[in-house]
């Protein structure tokens, strides 16, 4: 399983990604929207997405990489709240996944592995 | 909000029983002060407005009342009065004519009879008697004639006394008649007791000799007269001479010969007619006139009181009404000011509630809003110590080094249980925070009373405030602004948390009570609430007289979010028992209008 994280906090994708790898799943990572679409010549079956990030939001990274990734899928992360919030501002971004910050990484990695059964069912 | 300090309030009214009715009859603006209205504060002292409108209208209707009774007070006593001093003065007037007639009738037969008869035939006794049967059959009264000479002997005399021969040069009278001619006596009483007065006449002979002729009558004629006047006001009407002497019987003065109790008026040709008093006091009109030629003076006296009777009765009427007239105009004033004042009192409370209420409803929204960026900021770290406290463990856990070392590991559990912990109240805040919006959603009301007891749990505990919950099973999730109910459900619990002592008891209770409406009851063994207060609590300000504690619109706020998502709120309590809160909620939800919509979308949506 590839994995992208990105998030404005670099000590948390950082840890993120390395506590992933130590469970065998493949992690970059990226502090910011920028920097996620200047990765070159990887694909990624997941993007954890930080919903509120300088200059790019979560939301607007989405769209981009969907071009980018056509197959990969998202999940978002948030300090903000809770299902109904999220729903409000990513209605048009269509998420199917989130998670509220600070997120158990178990649960993430359940998350994950629910995103990829439900896609290729 | 807390209702503990006003719970003290309230004891006065119940000690002092016989201030109940003028506190009954005081009307709520009365000891209404707001404190807060500002620079213009005065116009706020309803007090204050009340007493000046009070002033101003009772002014303004009374003043021309008692303005045009005194006139009409004063005219109309002017009128009574002038008409009694008129009639008087008319009837003094009519009287001294008829007396002088009289009189002079007398006087001008006497005339007669001198120039008539020759000196000698009124020497002449057979003659004299004759004139004298002659004089008494067309005039009662006369008495006797006498012939005197210029000596002033009688010479002869017909009558029943024997005077001829009487000595008169000495007497005051002779010398007068030889002066001035003629003479009429004062009232003197006869030998045989009756009033009489003497009538005389000089008359000169072509001789150069003179003699005078003397007649006396009696005075019943007189008396008569004065006695058969018809005299309104008890009145008295009586002749006196110029030394105050009664000439004549008098009713209620004296009688005759006698002195008048009264002063002698001065002279006056004409008819005079004063108000005066008596000797006991009594005001009386007094008419007088002097009689030409003769020493008499003729007096009518009227007791004021009498005459003014009628005068009195019409006072008392006028007076009646006026005082009628004050006190309807004067509970017309008050009831109407009252009624205006209480109006406006009620206006500018309800505006005060309202200005209050954007001011909680501000707060609030500030309050969530604030509350929602504290836990965003806090989350963001929060996560960052997640993962970092996650990959210690992970570190340890996967190198073999570490990973029987149970106490490091113990050490980051507890890390990570510390940071679930404060993920939980930082979901608990955003939650809470996000209902402060108006939401109209499916609410499980158990679950509210279990967030918002746990907003208080920390509270419960250091307090050890024992909390029971009893919910009906069957409490179905219902249409309602979760918002709203929340903020109640906070209200009223924090009200039981501020009344029940340490080791208190409080109980919620949750119960459908019919297909439409659920019931939840907050009741507390705390310090209860006065009877005296009970009605007020939900009325805005209540506490605002006490020292301390909040603005007292913690439980008009409730009551008025109750009402907004079409509620109920009813309270019941013992002072010393405890209290309990009753909300009762529909199970669907009417959007009621709400004016205030907008000023909402503006300060609370931002």
């Amino acid at each position: 399983m590839n994995v992208l994280l990105v998030d404005d906090e670099i000590e948390l994708v950082d840890t993120l990604a390395e506590r992933l790898n130590m469970r065998g799943i493949e992690a970059d990572w990226a502090t910011s929207g920028e920097e996620a679409m200047a990765i070159e010549g990887k694909t990624y079956d997941i993007a954890v997405l930080d919903v509120k990030m300088p200059r790019i939001s979560g939301i607007e990274l989405k769209k981009k990489l969907q071009v980018k990734y056509p197959g990969t899928h998202f999940i978002f992360m948030t300090g903000h709240g809770s299902e109904d919030d999220f729903r409000a501002g990513s209605a048009e971004a269509g998420s199917d996944y989130y998670l509220v910050k600070p997120v158990d990484i178990d649960i993430l990695i359940q998350k994950m592995n629910e995103v990829l059964e439900k896609a290729s069912e | 909000m807390r209702i503990d300090s006003e719970r003290t309030e309230g004891k006065n009214s119940q000690t002092r029983p016989m201030t109940t009715l003028i506190e009954k009859l005081k009307p709520k603006f009365w000891d209404h002060r707001d404190d807060t209205a500002g620079p213009f504060n005065r116009m706020f002292n309803f007090r204050f407005v009340w007493k000046v409108s009070v002033f101003l209208m009772s002014a303004v209707a009374l003043l021309p009342l008692i303005f045009i009774t005194v006139v009409d007070y004063q005219v109309t006593q002017n009128a009574v009065r002038s008409e009694i001093l008129f009639r008087t003065s008319r009837l003094v007037s009519n009287t001294r004519r008829t007396l002088y007639f009289f009189l002079d009738e007398r006087r001008a037969v006497l005339n007669f009879i001198v120039k008539d008869n020759t000196y000698d035939d009124l020497n002449n006794e057979v003659r004299l008697s004759e004139l004298l049967n002659n004089l008494q059959k067309e005039f009662t009264g006369f008495i006797d004639l006498g012939v005197i000479d210029a000596d002033g002997r009688q010479s002869t005399y017909v009558g029943p006394y024997p005077l001829e021969g009487a000595d008169y040069s000495d007497q005051g009278w002779f010398k007068e008649v030889v002066e001035r001619g003629s003479y009429i006596s004062d009232i003197f009483m006869g030998f045989r007791r009756i009033p009489h007065l003497a009538i005389a006449f000089k008359h000169d002979l072509p001789n150069g000799d003179s003699f005078v002729l003397r007649a006396t009558f009696d005075t019943e004629r007189f008396e008569d007269m004065l006695s058969n006047l018809m005299i309104s006001g008890e009145g008295d009407a009586f002749l006196i001479n110029h030394d105050g002497i009664l000439q004549t019987r008098s009713r209620l003065h004296g009688n005759v010969l006698e002195e008048l109790n009264l002063p002698v008026p001065p002279f006056s040709e004409n008819t005079q007619v004063n108000e005066t008093s008596d000797e006991a006091g009594n005001r009386i009109i007094l008419g007088y006139a002097y009689i030409a030629d003769t020493p008499y003076v003729l007096m009518i006296v009227k007791q004021t009181d009498e005459l003014m009777k009628p005068w009195y009765k019409t006072r008392s009427q006028l007076i009646g009404f006026l005082m009628v007239s004050i006190t309807s105009i004067i509970i017309v004033v008050l009831g109407i000011v009252t009624f205006m004042v209480s109006k406006i009192d009620q206006a500018d409370q309800r505006r005060f509630a309202a200005m209050h209420r954007v001011e909680y409803e501000n707060k609030m929204a500030s309050i969530g809003r604030m509350a929602a960026s504290i836990a965003h900021e806090v989350n963001n770290p929060l996560a960052i110590i997640n993962e970092k406290a996650g990959l210690i463990k992970d570190l340890f856990t996967f190198r073999e080094q570490y990973s029987q070392d149970s106490k490091l590991i113990g050490q980051v559990d507890s890390i990570l249980q510390s940071v679930k912990r404060c993920g939980a109240i930082t979901k608990r805040l955003l939650k809470f925070a996000r209902n402060m919006d108006e939401v109209i959603g499916p609410v499980n009301l158990v679950l509210v009373v279990r967030e918002v007891l746990g907003f208080l749990e920390k509270e419960a505990a250091y307090r050890s405030i024992q909390i029971t919950v009893n919910a009906d099973e069957d409490i179905p999730e219902f249409e309602t602004d979760r918002g709203k109910v929340q903020q109640v459900l906070l209200n009223i619990i924090n009200n039981a948390f501020a009344a029940v002592s340490e080791g208190g008891r409080i109980e919620v209770v949750i119960k459908h009570r019919n297909k439409d409406s659920v019931m939840v009851a907050v009741i507390d063994d705390g310090c209860g609430i006065p009877a005296a207060n009970i009605r007020q609590i939900f009325e805005p300000f209540f506490t605002t007289k006490s020292k301390i504690g909040g603005t007292g619109l913690g439980l008009s706020i409730t009551y008025g979010l109750v009402q907004e998502i079409g509620g109920t709120i009813d309270v019941k309590s013992e002072v010393g028992e405890g209290t309990r809160f009753t909300l009762i909620l529909p199970l669907t939800y009417q959007k009621k209008p709400d004016h205030r919509e907008k000023s909402n979308e503006c300060t609370v949506g931002g």
